[in-house]
């Protein structure tokens, strides 16, 4: 399936939505190992690239990643603004000057994405972060998997958060005592990849 | 949730007008993005300090910006880093064409903003140094952490830094200086009552009447370990005894002790608590020749309390001396 940067608005926008919607919800989760904001955050940052996109339609995917990217670095603020922003900066990149993106190139634009946040975050898979959302989620996707099966690894992967010691951000002060909490980041993560499921 | 605001939206930006009507004669505000510069900025000739983070820990950073300490300071929203746009901008306001330092806390989120804010300068041909402080030693073992979180030696580095980038010391001797700060100084906090954020609407976390959080960072996040209250002069050796362990301070050493309310914790209970801290730098020998005492980097309104000992050479005395005129820290000049 091909898709242009129109249909792939329609994610970003399902997000805004999700993140409206669930933004206590991650509130929450990240009051118990963090500082609580995690929602809001990133509530107000697709709502900020929703309003952007209702301004001007984006040619191109590359333009519409880059757009997404920018405004989320610009508006989110603590550590994931720029943990997403480099995700879709990287995607951006990867998805070259294409007016459309099949299902392996939007498949290559996730997998730089994820290879972006790692670089930048230098997180490690167990690490408690989004990396242990996304990671599983591309690997589906590697392997052969529809979009609905990789959004399903990712929520798989950030349940998995639940048990484990956090060794990056804020989580990591608090030692054992994260242990018990899903991670906020890789919820949001796996969130993102649910809302591309749905738009695709 | 009882507190004097208009909206929680609305609270960042509104003190920001505040302040800039508050000390006009000192700094001026930028909006969108925002920032705080020195009335006078860009100075010439002189390496521009910039710093950053989170709202909800005034009056640092923004009431440190002024003559002899920082050039610019981006305010986030609320315990949330800001981002690099804002940074870019500052650092381009006050560049005074001969270096500029940014001054991070070591939090995951503004070290990231602050990179990349650094990237982007860089392209535009400033030189831009930076340098992380670390100073908590409540986190233990950075191997499986972000690190030690920066803390009280952040005011410490901001004001000796600042001196000596306002008497002229060039770029390489200001990054020197602020690494040999951060290295030489340890920190610790402990809190009684959690704060609340204005957006979450209710406390951080919750403590019992009878209870104290031991090992606290600055952002309302829960501590190392809970325990039974203590009376004020246990607190300080307690809070004391890791950092004096740890550096490790020697009999002899010369230190600046700064005793930190947290926002929500009175003057007086702060000097009970100095009053012991010092009494434990004399027991362990070491010389107190610099000293502060007061709220000046707080967590909103949590009740509670942070020591920091820096020990202290020659260059750094010379930099805390300096004349200081700022919102929050003047003297001197």
């Amino acid at each position: 399936m091909a898709r242009d940067a129109t249909a792939l608005a329609l994610w970003l926008r399902h997000a805004n939505a999700m993140f409206a919607n669930e933004q206590a919800a991650l509130n929450a989760l990240d009051a118990a190992i963090g500082d609580g904001d995690h929602g809001a955050n990133l509530a107000r940052g697709f709502a900020k690239v929703v309003t952007k996109l209702d301004e001007a339609t984006q040619a191109t995917p590359a333009a519409l990643f880059k757009l997404a990217g920018m405004t989320l670095i610009g508006t989110v603020g603590g550590a994931s603004g720029p943990l997403y922003g480099t995700f879709f900066l990287e995607a951006a990149k990867a998805a070259g000057d294409a007016a459309t993106l099949d299902d392996a190139a939007l498949a290559a634009c996730l997998r730089a994405g994820l290879a972006g946040v790692r670089a930048r975050g230098k997180a490690e898979p167990g690490d408690k972060t989004m990396v242990d959302a996304l990671i599983p989620a591309i690997a589906v996707l590697d392997g052969g998997g529809s979009l609905a099966k990789a959004a399903e690894a990712a929520r798989d992967g950030a349940e998995a958060t639940k048990p484990i010691v956090a060794r990056k951000g804020r989580a990591s002060y608090l030692g054992e005592r994260a242990i018990g909490h899903v991670d906020p980041g890789a919820t949001s993560s796996a969130m993102l990849l649910a809302c591309l499921a749905e738009a695709s | 949730m009882k507190k004097l605001i208009n909206a929680p939206e609305h609270v960042v930006a509104e003190a920001l007008e505040g302040m800039a009507f508050a000390h006009a004669d000192l700094i001026r505000v930028n909006r969108d993005p925002d920032f705080i510069a020195r009335a006078d900025a860009p100075v010439r000739g002189k390496v521009a300090l910039v710093s950053g983070g989170g709202s909800g820990h005034e009056p640092m950073h923004g009431g440190f910006v002024g003559r002899g300490m920082l050039d610019a300071a981006c305010p986030g929203a609320v315990f949330t880093s800001p981002t690099p746009d804002q940074m870019l901008e500052a650092t381009k306001a006050v560049d005074g064409g001969v270096g500029v330092l940014h001054i991070v806390k070591n939090y995951t989120g503004d070290v990231l903003n602050f990179e990349m804010a650094a990237d982007l300068a860089r392209e535009e041909g400033i030189d831009v140094h930076a340098v992380v402080i670390d100073d908590d030693v409540a986190v233990k073992d950075s191997l499986y952490t972000a690190g030690r979180r920066g803390v009280g030696a952040t005011v410490l580095a901001e004001k000796i830094c600042g001196g000596m980038a306002e008497a002229g010391a060039p770029v390489d001797h200001v990054v020197d200086l602020c690494r040999a700060v951060n290295g030489a100084a340890r920190s610790m906090g402990l809190a009684l009552t959690p704060c609340t954020v204005p957006h979450a609407g209710k406390p951080s976390f919750d403590l019992a009447e009878d209870e104290m959080e031991f090992g606290i960072g600055i952002h309302g996040e829960p501590g190392r370990r809970r325990m039974k209250l203590e009376p004020a002069d246990r607190i300080a050796e307690m809070l004391m005894e890791p950092i004096l362990e740890d550096l490790p301070f020697r009999r002899g050493d010369d230190i600046l002790l700064f005793v930190n309310g947290m926002g929500g914790t009175p003057l007086i209970e702060l000097y009970v608590v100095y009053r012991a801290a010092e009494a434990i730098a004399a027991k362990h020998g070491l010389a107190v020749s610099c000293r502060l005492v007061g709220s000046y980097m707080t967590s909103l309104d949590m009740a509670g309390v942070s020591i920091t000992a820096l020990r202290l050479d020659d260059t750094m005395r010379k930099g805390w001396d300096a004349p200081v005129i700022t919102p929050a820290l003047r003297w001197g000049g």
